[in-house]
């Protein structure tokens, strides 16, 4: 099986054999400069909640931070899935196939608080 | 072999079989999907516990007057815990993606080194929570008086004098109760200090139920995660994967415990600071 993979294409590519009954060729492209990107990404994420926290103690109305907090954490969220979990990287069908689903929490979102706002209002 | 390729070649060459469309190895893909569903189910939670805190809004107990305590420090320190455990855990998964980084230049020992930073970093996190749920469990000295409607009356403290009042008791919704009226809910309610499954001193029951469960839920997943990091920690040390030739086994790991910091990104978010 291996011979199949071994004339065909997979050649000149690095990579491995996932070595399992599938034995599925895996192709690697590692970047050089990865482990700097590591680091960047920790400094990204830890100035964000460090000035997270900062701000919660300020004088800044809470119907404006509630939007600055959730839109911070959407930003973390994003260094984390798209640099340590490397979906950045990965092939765009894959990548949108993980990440479309989530419309659907948007919209559950937007049904289940309007929901909670009605119950606050019928007591 | 499963799939063997034709003579001809199809026309859709990542669609048309033979490849992997993602480009990516079978169990990373699983992976991928369970986590997919995974972050569903705690959307799930954190979407509830937004409902309620809308149903109950003006009741509600903010999170910074509740989770005020930091190790050997007096006094009312909020946020500045949890920020903590927030590093803690960006730091374990700053280790965990060196592992994977290490594994891909195939430096067993580098591997080895990375994993087990990260198993300490899960077990300070769960150390870190264990004394969070302590603190909530156990409660504070002045507790509160729970009526028989279920609000909660909390004695206010001095600010100069740092003692407790009873005679100005804090209400749900910002208002206060003095003198008499504050004399009569003592009176005729229950005291209590700390939380359980049906009630607490800091408001709404359900905020503590919510509280316990999405951050158990949340925990329990961390304590898997360091479960399973051990296991991979353990085949690094025995040379599994250098007899395997790759480190995807570190890599499918790596992506459970980045969804574990993923989540607590989350939970801070919409538990702590709105």
């Amino acid at each position: 099986m291996s011979e199949h993979h071994n004339n065909d294409k997979h050649d000149s590519k690095h990579g491995y054999y996932t070595g399992d009954i599938h034995n599925q060729f895996v192709e690697e492209h590692h970047q050089s400069n990865s482990v700097s990107s590591i680091w960047k990404t920790f400094w990204i994420l830890l100035v964000i909640t460090l000035f997270e926290v900062g701000i919660a103690f300020t004088s800044i109305p809470h119907s404006i931070l509630i939007v600055v907090f959730i839109v911070l954490t959407i930003v973390k969220a994003y260094y984390i899935v798209a640099y340590f979990m490397h979906l950045k990287h990965e092939k765009q069908a894959l990548r949108y196939s993980i990440v479309l689903p989530f419309l659907l929490i948007l919209y559950l979102i937007v049904m289940a608080l309007a929901e909670g706002n009605y119950l606050n209002l019928v007591g | 072999m499963a799939v063997e390729a034709t003579t001809e070649k199809p026309k859709n060459k990542a669609w048309g079989g033979g490849v992997s469309p993602y480009n990516v190895s079978w169990g990373k893909m699983y992976m991928w999907f369970f986590l997919v569903s995974d972050a569903f189910t705690f959307s799930s939670l954190i979407i509830a516990y937004g409902v309620m805190r809308h149903r109950f809004s003006d009741i509600w107990p903010l999170a910074n007057d509740v989770f005020t305590h930091f190790p050997f420090i007096e006094g009312h320190i909020p946020l500045a815990y949890v920020g903590l455990m927030t590093f803690i855990l960006i730091m374990s998964s700053v280790t965990m993606v060196l592992a994977v980084d290490a594994g891909h230049k195939r430096n067993n020992k580098a591997v080895a080194n990375w994993m087990l930073l990260t198993i300490i970093g899960g077990f300070m996190f769960l150390g870190s929570q264990a004394w969070e749920w302590y603190h909530f469990i156990h409660g504070t000295e002045q507790g509160a008086y729970i009526m028989n409607d279920g609000t909660v009356a909390r004695p206010s403290i001095n600010a100069t004098t740092h003692e407790i009042d009873l005679n100005t008791l804090l209400l749900p919704g910002g208002k206060t109760a003095t003198g008499a009226e504050a004399a009569e809910i003592i009176a005729t309610s229950e005291h209590f200090h700390g939380a359980n499954m049906v009630k607490n001193e800091y408001g709404h029951p359900l905020f503590g139920d919510f509280f316990f469960f999405i951050t158990g839920f949340h925990g329990f997943h961390v304590f898997s995660g360091v479960m399973i990091n051990i296991i991979i920690f353990i085949n690094v040390l025995n040379g599994v994967y250098i007899k395997r030739g790759h480190y995807e086994q570190v890599e499918k790991t790596g992506l459970y415990w980045h969804f574990v910091d993923l989540v607590w990104v989350f939970v801070f978010t919409f538990f702590y600071l709105v």
